[in-house]
C-alpha cells in the first residue's frame, strides 16, 4: 500500500499532536472553521499519494539529470514526500522482472489513478526495434502504461516535439507521445532538458491542486510557457534600443548588450528561462554570454543555424534563407524588368522610325 | 464578364467621350495609404530582422529598434484595416472595385484576354488593347500577387504580434494558431520575411507596367490612380 502524507509526515518525525496543529491552523488559514480541520486530517491521513510511472525512451536522460537538481522544491521532497515514485528505471532500486511487475500491480491497483511522466520518444520504424525495453519495443510498454492512467506528463523536447533522434532524416521514425496517445491529457513539458524547477513545479501543481494545470495550444503549461525567453530578458533593454554583440569578443559582447545579433532565438522561444533560470537561479544561457538555441521550440535541430536570426527555411529543398530566395526572385525581376523595358524601348524607336519613312 | 463589360464600354466611350471614371475616391485613398504603408512595412520590417549598426550611449537614451518595431506595427495597422475597408468597398463599390478580389475562372473570352496579354507583353502584339479597369493580365497578377499575398501577410503578421501582445490578446485569439501550424514561430518570421520580397518583386512589376503601359497603350494609368478618370488618348 502507498503511504499516506500522514505516513510520510510521522516518517519524518513529526508528532500527532504536531499534525494536528497544523491542520487547525491550515483550516483556520483557510477561514474554513474548526469543523474543517478533522475533515483535512482525515483526508491528509487516508489519502494515498498519487503513484508516477516514469517512463524512458529513446532519450539521453538530461531531463532526469535536471529533475534531480531541482531546489525549490528540493527534488528529496518531491520524490520521497510528495508523490509516491513507484517506477522510474534510472532511480529504482529494483531490476528485471521485479522492476517491471510494479507496473502491473499499480495499473491493477490505481486505475485511471496514476501518473505517467514520459522521458523520451518511442521509435515507430522496423516494428520499434530501436528502443527495446525488458524484451519488447518501447511503444508497447508505453500504450499499456498509459492505457490506465489518469494522465501523462512529456518530459523534455523528445516526449514533446520528438528532438534531436527526430531531426531529419529521423531514421527510427522517433514520434512525440501525443501523436501515439490519444484520450488521455498529456502536458507537455519541453526543454531540452526542461529547467528542473518547471518539472517540479507542474508536478507539484498536479498534486496540489488534483488537476492538469492551464495548457496552451500546443499543450504546454501556461505559467511556464506562457511568455517568450525574449519577453523577460533582462537584455531587453539594449535590444529596444539597438544595441547589439556584432562578435563574440567585441565591446557590446563585453558590455552585455543583446544577443540576437548572434542568432539567439529567445524572441522565438517560449520558456522560463530568463525568469526562473538555471541550477536554483544561479545562471541561463543568456546571463552566461551565449544567445538562447531555442531547445524547447518544435523541432530546433532543424531550424536553421543557432548563429544566425535570418535564418534557412528547408522546405525548398535546397537550404537557403528568406533574404538570399527573396533578395534573388527581386534582383532577377529587376533584371527582367531593365531588359524588357529595353526591348520596349527599342522596338517603340524602330515603329517610329517606320512611322516616319514611310 | 467583367472583361467583356470593359472592353464594350471603353469601345463605346473611347470613340465618344474620350475619358471614363474608374476608381471611385475610397479605391484611390486607399491605394496611396497601403503603397506608403507598405514602403513603411518594408523597411521597417527589414531592420527587424537584420538590425542596423549599434547605437552609442547607454540604453536607457537609445529606443532604435523600440521606435522601428513600433513604426512596423502601426503601419501593419494600416495596412490590416485599409485591407478590411477596401474588401468592404469591393462590396459596395463599382465594378471595378471588386476586380482585385474575384477572378473570372470559367470566362474562356477572359483567359483568352490573358494570353493576348502575355503575347503584347513578350513583344508578340503589335498593338495593344485598352482596357476601363485592370487588363487580364494585371487583374491575374493583382489577385495572386497583392491580394492573396497581402492576407497572408496580414495574418502571419498578427500572429508574429500576437507574440508579444501575450496569451488571450485578440490577435493571439484569432491568429495565434498560426505559428504551430507554419512550425513555430521561427519559421513564421522566415515566411514572413520571404512574402514581403515577393511583395517587393510584385511592387517592381507593378509600378513598372504602369508607367510603361502609360507610355504604350495611349491610356492614363498613373493619373488614373490620382484623378480616378481613365483617358484615352486615341
Amino acid at each position: 500500500m502507498t503511504e499516506t502524507f500522514y505516513d510520510v509526515l510521522r516518517r519524518q518525525g513529526i508528532t500527532r499532536r504536531s499534525f494536528l496543529k497544523f491542520c487547525s491552523l491550515t483550516a483556520t488559514s483557510l477561514g474554513l472553521g474548526s469543523a474543517a480541520a478533522p475533515r483535512i486530517a482525515h483526508a491528509l491521513e487516508t489519502k494515498p499519494r498519487t503513484p508516477v510511472l516514469w517512463l524512458h525512451g529513446l532519450e539521453c536522460t538530461c531531463c532526469s539529470e535536471s529533475f534531480i537538481r531541482s531546489a525549490h522544491p528540493l527534488t528529496k521532497d518531491v520524490v520521497l514526500s510528495m508523490l509516491s515514485l513507484d517506477y522510474d528505471d534510472t532511480l529504482m532500486a529494483a531490476a528485471g522482472h521485479q522492476a517491471e511487475a510494479i507496473i502491473e500491480e499499480v495499473k491493477k491497483k490505481y486505475k485511471g489513478q496514476y501518473i505517467v511522466a514520459v522521458e523520451g520518444n518511442p521509435p515507430l520504424n522496423e516494428d520499434g526495434m530501436f528502443c527495446i525495453q525488458g524484451g519488447r519495443p518501447f511503444i508497447d510498454k508505453l500504450k499499456e502504461t498509459c492505457a490506465d492512467a489518469k494522465a501523462i506528463i512529456s518530459w523534455g523536447s523528445c516526449a514533446s516535439y520528438g528532438c534531436v533522434q527526430a531531426a531529419k532524416p529521423n531514421p527510427t521514425r522517433a514520434t512525440p507521445v501525443h501523436k501515439v496517445i490519444s484520450g488521455k491529457p498529456i502536458i507537455n513539458v519541453p526543454g531540452c532538458p526542461p529547467i528542473a524547477e518547471v518539472m517540479t513545479g507542474v508536478v507539484t501543481y498536479m498534486l496540489t491542486f488534483d488537476r492538469v494545470p492551464e495548457l496552451d495550444r500546443q499543450g504546454r503549461p501556461k505559467m511556464f510557457y506562457g511568455q517568450r525567453i525574449h519577453d523577460k530578458c533582462y537584455r531587453r533593454g539594449h535590444f529596444d534600443a539597438g544595441q547589439f554583440a556584432e562578435a563574440w569578443d567585441d565591446e557590446g559582447a563585453r558590455k552585455g548588450y543583446c544577443l540576437y545579433k548572434m542568432g539567439c532565438k529567445g524572441p522565438t522561444t517560449y520558456n522560463a528561462c530568463s525568469s526562473m533560470r538555471w541550477n536554483g537561479g544561479v545562471s541561463w544561457p543568456v546571463q552566461s554570454g551565449h544567445g538562447c538555441i531555442g531547445c524547447s521550440e518544435d523541432g530546433f535541430w532543424d531550424k536553421g543555424s543557432f548563429y544566425d536570426r535570418v535564418t534557412d527555411i528547408k522546405q525548398f529543398g535546397v537550404e537557403s534563407n528568406a533574404d538570399k530566395v527573396g533578395g534573388t526572385v527581386a534582383a532577377v525581376t529587376g533584371a527582367a524588368i531593365a531588359a524588357h523595358a529595353a526591348v520596349t524601348a527599342l522596338a517603340r524607336a524602330r515603329s517610329k522610325n517606320e512611322t516616319n519613312g514611310e | 464578364m467583367l472583361s467583356q463589360q470593359d472592353m464594350l464600354e471603353a469601345e463605346r466611350h473611347g470613340r465618344q467621350v474620350r475619358s471614363i471614371y474608374v476608381y471611385e475616391a475610397p479605391v484611390r485613398l486607399w491605394h496611396w495609404i497601403n503603397a506608403a504603408a507598405m514602403v513603411v512595412l518594408a523597411v521597417t520590417g527589414y531592420f527587424i530582422g537584420l538590425p542596423p549598426p549599434s547605437v552609442p550611449g547607454e540604453a536607457v537614451d537609445n529606443f532604435l529598434l523600440g521606435y522601428i518595431r513600433f513604426a512596423h506595427f502601426a503601419a501593419g495597422y494600416v495596412f490590416a484595416i485599409g485591407l478590411l475597408a477596401r474588401v468592404y468597398w469591393a462590396c459596395v463599390g463599382n465594378h471595378h472595385a471588386r476586380q482585385i478580389f474575384m477572378l473570372p475562372v470559367t470566362n474562356r473570352a477572359w483567359w483568352s484576354e490573358v494570353l493576348f496579354e502575355l503575347r503584347w507583353y513578350l513583344f508578340l502584339e503589335k498593338h495593344p488593347k485598352k482596357y476601363v479597369g485592370h487588363n487580364p493580365m494585371a487583374q491575374l497578377m493583382m489577385f495572386f500577387f497583392f491580394t492573396l499575398l497581402a492576407f497572408g501577410m496580414v495574418i502571419t503578421g498578427f500572429a508574429l504580434y500576437s507574440e508579444g501582445a501575450g496569451q488571450g490578446s485578440w490577435s493571439d485569439t484569432l491568429f495565434g494558431w498560426v505559428l504551430p501550424l507554419l512550425g513555430g514561430s521561427m519559421q513564421t518570421h522566415s515566411w514572413h520575411r520571404l512574402g514581403m520580397w515577393i511583395m517587393m518583386s510584385f511592387v517592381l512589376v507593378h509600378v513598372y507596367a504602369a508607367i510603361r503601359e502609360d507610355i504604350m497603350s495611349r491610356q492614363s494609368l498613373i493619373s488614373t490612380m490620382v484623378s480616378g478618370w481613365r483617358m484615352f488618348k486615341d
